[in-house]
């Protein structure tokens, strides 16, 4: 199947289950509103994103430079430093850390890298146990699903299927479609998983180059858990993660908490510098970080699909597409959906796989306007759709002209001719006009649902000179 | 509505340019527009070469093919009028995206000369024209749609409620969620059709329930769309260009 036929699949399921539609609509609508609330003073936010901006481009000018700043920090302080060019070496310094450990039991905490890495199935397939500690990992992971949304992973879900999949998954626990029972029934079992695995793992919101300092951004507390109970922790993260100095943290965590959920902050904020040390008292014996590329470094090197590498996966984007709204993040494909998810994807597994995200989009702006550091997804976007049908092939994206077709190319090239010669135009117009009444009444999928536009007796072309008014 | 925008003060002449789909299927609103300005005392020039702004193919990904397309609408503008636009979306590819497609091209000067004379229509009739509307018409409520284009890129929402306001047997009604997108996106909508359907179905409702008596919006792509299913499916206020609609309102056909 191609990968349009695929997606148009997958958009269909999602547009055929009323039940997800509304939680997503409902869920959506509450984020926009909070996002909306939490920046009451729209000067302020526009300040505050030009801030942003300018932290992650300076962050992504100096990236390599950073990026060794941060290995020579993190390594005097005791955090050993892993670099992975591809998904398959990430997932094997994964592995030998755990191998090294003897260790067959892993707790998680939120990881978009190691949705991306795919890392569990990988561990599960050498006979390592992986269980997700946030809530909303573990509940679809129960579920055998990947994640919905960026920051809230379970969120097609009705508390009412919650409810029935721990029911089937824990048959000993008690039905309760309540929150707050469902949430302590999964702090019991996660518990004691907390308290055997021997590998601790979570991703990374910032990497600060000055201090060797990673920042982890969380509300339910796993996060600190997975990094301080086991005694070995690693952290993976991309590349792009890196920023300067301490100092560009904080206006950073206020555009992220308040862009994705509407929190000024949130419960947890964690800020690692090393394992733990001689005389204290709890935190990992071992720290380890690993760096990921995955095609990241050929991103870099376009001038302007760049500027996607600043995105700190806020999920706002996502939030305010009026796309992703009616389809949910399954129907995406990749790991990362949403605008951003259409931006940084394509580019990261081909545009031959996934370059359709891009078409599907109507370029409304909602995104870029949401994005707290000032991404034009909009203009990548469309960059994006002129990479895949463009014929020189110079370009550095992966897939570039997979998507051209002969036909379309050639549907293209007559519109131009009809456009860019003004008599033809005149005359096709002309001709339009005349047979206005025997044009068909239905085109295609559009009349399904719409009525197909009338041409009118005259072109403006027309009207205007007969009113009088000069052409030239 | 921006306050911070420059403008020119009112010229003696403008160019018109009418974007395809007002010259195919809705040219009263083009009409409506040229004979706004022209009421105004400005003489308006409709360039018989034109054609279309280029967006279609620019959108979707057929940069070469758009930008013969663009050179030929350049052409046709040779003075340094300003050309007003009667479409937030076509403004928005004549202004900002003409530059960035020809940004490392011989003809890159050229261009950016040419996108910066372009208006808007109803920016150019609030703030360069400064017009003052007389309602002649009946008591009626409306609902407005500004397209993506117009309230993001071109940042003239302001400038459509501002224009009807100024009628005063008009009144306003809000939409809910009234500025998400009504699903259209130029090939969006061919190449998307479900998720287009989708989207339409909840602006045409949301525009339903407001119980207005017409709809009203700057730009025909999304009237096409949303107005196309409104009829479809029997419900729903009538859709009308903003410019036929302020025209229709002012105009003493007697006179
Ligand atoms: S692209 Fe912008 S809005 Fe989207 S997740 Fe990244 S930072 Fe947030």
């Amino acid at each position: 199947m191609t990968q349009k036929a695929e997606f148009d699949q997958r958009v269909k399921q999602a547009l055929d289950n009323p039940q997800l539609r509304r939680n997503f609509r409902v869920t959506m609508d509450g984020l926009m509103e909070k996002r909306d609330k939490a920046f009451p003073d729209k000067a302020f936010l526009e300040e505050l994103r030009t801030i942003g901006a300018n932290i992650r481009a300076n962050a992504l000018a100096r990236q390599p430079e950073l990026l060794e700043q941060l290995e020579a920090n993190c390594t005097r302080n005791g955090i050993q430093v892993h670099w992975a060019e591809t998904i398959e070496q990430a997932n094997r310094i994964v592995l030998d850390i755990m191998e090294r450990h003897h260790a067959t039991r892993m707790i998680k905490g939120k990881s978009m890298v190691s949705e991306e890495m795919q890392m569990n199935h990988f561990l599960e397939a050498k006979g390592k146990s992986c269980v997700e500690s946030d809530l909303g990992e573990y509940i679809i992971q129960l579920d055998n699903e990947a994640p919905s949304h960026i920051i809230a992973p379970a969120i097609h879900k009705s508390k009412q299927e919650v409810a029935r999949l721990f029911k089937a998954k824990h048959p000993d626990i008690p039905y309760s479609e309540d929150i707050d029972t469902l949430t302590r029934s999964a702090r019991q079992i996660l518990r004691r998983k907390f308290h055997d695995a021997e590998i601790g793992l979570s991703g990374v919101n910032f990497a600060v180059a000055e201090t060797g300092t990673l920042c982890l951004v969380e509300n339910e507390g796993n996060g600190r858990l997975c990094t301080t109970v086991p005694p070995v922790h690693i952290a993976v993260t991309g590349i792009e993660k890196v920023v300067e100095k301490l100092a560009d943290v904080p206006p950073l965590l206020k555009l992220l908490t308040r862009s994705a959920t509407g929190q000024h902050i949130t419960t947890y904020f964690n800020m690692i510098s090393s394992p733990r040390k001689p005389g204290e008292r709890d935190g990992p014996k071992e720290v380890h970080l690993v760096l990921l590329d995955n095609q990241r470094s050929r991103i870099y090197g376009d001038s302007e699909l760049f500027d996607s590498l600043r995105c700190i996966r806020c999920g706002a984007c996502m939030n305010h597409c009026p796309v992703y709204t009616r389809i949910g993040g399954h129907a995406y494909g990749p790991p990362i959906p949403g605008p951003i998810g259409s931006v940084i994807e394509p580019q990261k597994f081909g545009l031959e796989n996934f370059g359709v995200l891009a078409t599907a989009s109507t370029l409304c702006g909602a995104c870029g306007e949401a994005c707290p550091v000032r991404i034009p997804l909009p203009k990548l976007l469309h960059r994006l759709r002129y990479e895949q049908v463009r014929e020189d092939r110079t370009g550095a994206t992966i897939g570039q002209g997979s998507q051209r077709s002969g036909k379309e190319a050639l549907i293209w090239k007559l519109w131009s001719w009809i456009h860019a010669t003004p008599l033809v135009y005149r005359s096709a117009t002309r001709l339009a006009s005349l047979f206005r009444n025997r044009i068909p009444n239905r085109i295609g999928p559009w009349s399904q649902v719409r009525t197909t536009p009338r041409i009118a007796p005259k072109s403006l072309h027309q009207l205007a000179r007969e009113e009088g008014f000069k052409h030239e | 509505m921006s306050l911070t925008k420059q403008y020119p003060g009112k010229p003696e002449k403008v160019y018109f340019f009418g974007t395809c789909l007002i010259d195919l299927l809705y040219p009263q609103a083009g009409l409506a527009g040229m004979q706004l300005i022209r009421r105004e005392g400005v003489q308006v020039i409709f360039p018989q070469d034109q054609t279309c702004c280029g967006q279609p193919a620019w959108n979707a990904g057929y940069r070469e093919q758009a930008e013969a397309v663009v050179l030929n609408q350049i052409r046709c503008f040779p003075e340094e009028y300003p050309v007003v636009v009667p479409s937030g979306s076509c403004a928005g590819m004549l202004r900002n995206q003409y530059p960035e497609l020809f940004r490392d091209k011989p003809e890159a000067q050229q261009v950016e000369r040419f996108s910066k004379r372009i208006f808007e229509l109803t920016e150019f009739l609030v703030h360069v024209l400064k017009i003052e509307l007389k309602d002649l018409g009946q008591p009626t409520k409306v609902a407005l749609h500004a397209s993506c284009s117009a309230r993001r890129e071109m940042d003239v929402a302001g400038e459509h409620e501002a224009l009807l306001q100024q009628l005063e047997n008009v009144q306003l009604v809000e939409q809910v969620r009234k500025a998400e997108c009504c699903g259209f996106g130029g090939t969006f909508a061919v190449k998307h059709p479900d998720i287009s359907a989708a989207m339409v179905a909840d602006k045409a409702q949301a525009i339903t329930d407001t119980g207005a008596d017409q709809l009203v919006s700057g730009d025909c792509g999304c009237l096409m769309n949303i107005t196309g299913h409104m009829e479809h499916q029997g419900v729903g206020p009538k859709g009308q260009h903003i410019a036929s609609f302020l025209w229709e309102r002012t105009h003493d056909p007697k006179s």
